[in-house]
């Protein structure tokens, strides 16, 4: 878990009152990661096993100033855990994104995040996750080791 | 060339595409946005049937494929038959009767997409339309968790904001656009009028823009959700000024907290303000037949999606008997999916139930749904290799084409298939 040291600290953006000061740097930021469509996404939604869709759905988007101030190297991988659970996307800096906000386009590495319940209605809570975020140089799976450890029990049907 | 085919792609169903073809094989799209080229000029298939041997899928014949499927799902106690969000309303119908036969509970993709919509649509009702008025009419549209420029990329030009209609003729110059998300997006890049607001407080802005419209903006604080009270008092100026407004809302408003009671208000909000002009609300719907399935359902079953057969009449209470529950609970003991992929699209912990399950796969293309089937069967694609129905996210039905032919059968086939050999095997019993 995240620890405070002298100029790296746990930041929330949401929470926080007032601007953190650009010289200061973060180890763990909590965000509230949503997940959704992208061009990319959809144009390789038929061929999910391919690099291209692989590219196009396993990385993190955070705005500018989260991705300068969890000091993220060029491109560098985070570490995205909720409490449902985590994973390792490369990290993509998005203009358009608010402080605090993270996105994962909808796919396997953002619905390893996302938690099971439905409220009653069916539909998961996609977007509006809680989530912490870190630096790591851990590697992105690909998508097959994303499920490698789902074992099969139920194959046997002949 | 093949003219006015339709793209299988997003629920805007787009009906001008042409295609060229020689040789029977596709060699250009044209007209179609990237996400319909993408798929009507294909990718790599599923190659022949598999069956899942010693922890390997082997290939097989469509026979025996056939014969395990039928297996799996009789010897179920609780199967659940998924997808049908890129297949021909012929499929559904078959799907239907197959559920039915098997007692199992049948569910589409919209129980992960606009499932809260159709439920809010059921507890407020809907102003709707057709995206032809719209286009001809409309002189606002409000985009509410929607992104069109990057999920349904035609949608603006030829439907809503950017489109030029009969009434319409200025296109994007005499309409205004507000766009209401929790990030700038493309699509706000277009706005005339952008309203950022935090994660998850859809519910609260439009409860806030319900009273300014209603008269009684003295009891809305300065900010809602982190959007100052005066630019919530001009877009709901925009709206009551309009001649005639459209909210189009996608999955910002379903995926978010509150769900379908974000629905549900927005349609109260769209009923209030035609007290002051015409205003209505579409769904902007995913996959381009996920709204056909929610048609042929509703009226085999009376219900529009997770309708569960094990009772002998069809029941129908999603958080019970959607997909996601009943995987998630470990209710289901046996699962057929077609065309879709829940491996991809749910999450983590619901897709762990599907792994300790038999599941069969209907689909032309490999995907993670792939590695956790343990019958695979390729199918021809709808709109490319296969004809049939299917319903633009307004509800209007439309024919899909067939420009190839295919070596794989259609989804109807095999649907049929398997449903001729559960009955023998109950005849057998």
């Amino acid at each position: 878990m995240a620890f405070l040291v002298p100029d790296r600290t746990i930041y929330s953006p949401w929470r926080a009152k007032e601007k953190l000061s650009s010289s200061l740097m973060v180890i763990l930021l909590k965000a509230i990661m949503i997940s959704g469509r992208t061009l990319g996404q959809g144009a390789n939604s038929e061929a999910k096993m391919s690099p291209e869709f692989f590219k196009a759905t396993s990385f993190c988007a955070l705005s500018e100033e989260d991705y300068r101030s969890l000091g993220i190297s060029k491109e560098g991988n985070v570490l995205v855990r909720t409490e449902f659970g985590e994973v390792v996307v490369s990290a993509k800096k998005d203009v358009g994104l608010p402080l605090g906000v993270i996105f994962i386009p909808m796919g396997p590495w953002a619905n390893a995040v996302v938690g099971p319940e439905t409220g009653g209605c069916g539909t998961p809570q996609f977007k509006g996750v809680e989530a912490e975020v870190e630096e790591t140089k851990m590697r992105v799976k690909d998508v097959r080791e994303l499920f490698a450890d789902l074992k099969r029990m139920g194959g046997e049907a002949s | 060339m093949a003219e006015d085919v339709l793209c299988p792609f997003c629920g805007c169903l787009c009906d001008d595409i042409k295609v060229e073809v020689e040789n029977d094989q596709i060699v250009g799209v044209k007209r179609a946005c990237k996400l319909g080229s993408s798929k009507i000029r294909g990718h790599e298939r599923t190659k022949a049937p598999m069956v899942r041997k010693d922890e390997e899928l082997v290939e097989t014949s469509y026979e025996e494929a056939y014969d395990r499927a039928a297996k799996i799902l009789k010897d179920a106690k609780r199967p659940l038959l998924y997808g049908w969000c890129s297949t021909v309303c012929e499929t559904h119908k078959k799907g239907i009767l197959l559920a039915e036969e098997v007692g199992g509970v049948i569910d589409s993709t919209a129980t992960v997409c606009h499932g809260p919509s159709i439920i809010g649509i059921e507890e407020k009702g809907l102003a709707g339309s057709t995206l032809g008025q719209i286009k001809n009419r409309a002189d606002l549209i409000v985009f509410w968790g929607a992104n069109p420029a990057e999920a349904h990329p035609r949608h603006t030009l030829r439907y809503s904001s950017n489109s030029t209609g009969m009434f319409t003729p200025d296109g994007r110059k005499g309409r205004k656009v507000i766009v209401v998300d929790v990030r700038e997006t493309r699509t706000a890049k277009n706005a005339d009028k952008f309203l950022l607001i935090k994660p998850g407080t859809d519910y609260e802005v439009i409860s806030a823009l319900r009273m300014i419209v209603a008269g009684k903006g003295e009891i809305v604080p300065e900010k809602v959700a982190g959007v100052a009270k005066s630019d919530l008092e001009e877009a709901a100026e925009m709206m009551k000024a309009a001649r005639f407004g459209a909210i189009l809302f996608g999955l910002g408003m379903t995926h978010s907290r509150g769900r379908y009671k974000n629905v549900d208000n927005a349609l109260s909000l769209v009923a209030d303000l035609n007290g002051f002009t015409k205003f209505v609300v579409m769904a902007m719907r995913g996959h381009y037949n996920v709204a056909g399935f929610g048609q042929v359902c509703a009226w085999e079953t009376g219900f529009p999606m997770s309708v569960d057969f094990s009772r002998g009449a069809p029941y129908f209470n999603p958080g019970e008997t959607a997909a996601c529950d009943l995987l998630a609970k470990r209710e289901a003991d046996a699962m057929m999916v077609v065309a879709a992929d829940p491996v991809s699209n749910f999450p983590r912990a619901t897709v762990e139930g599907m792994a300790e399950i038999p599941v069969i796969q209907i689909d032309p293309f490999p995907n993670p749904t792939t590695l956790l089937a343990d019958v695979v069967i390729p199918s021809a694609v709808c709109g490319v290799e296969a004809e049939g129905t299917a319903y633009r996210m307004d509800g209007l039905s439309l024919r899909m084409k067939k420009v190839v032919d295919s070596p794989y059968p259609t989804d109807e086939a095999i649907i049929q298939n398997i449903l001729d050999r559960v009955r023998r095997l109950g005849d057998d019993n």
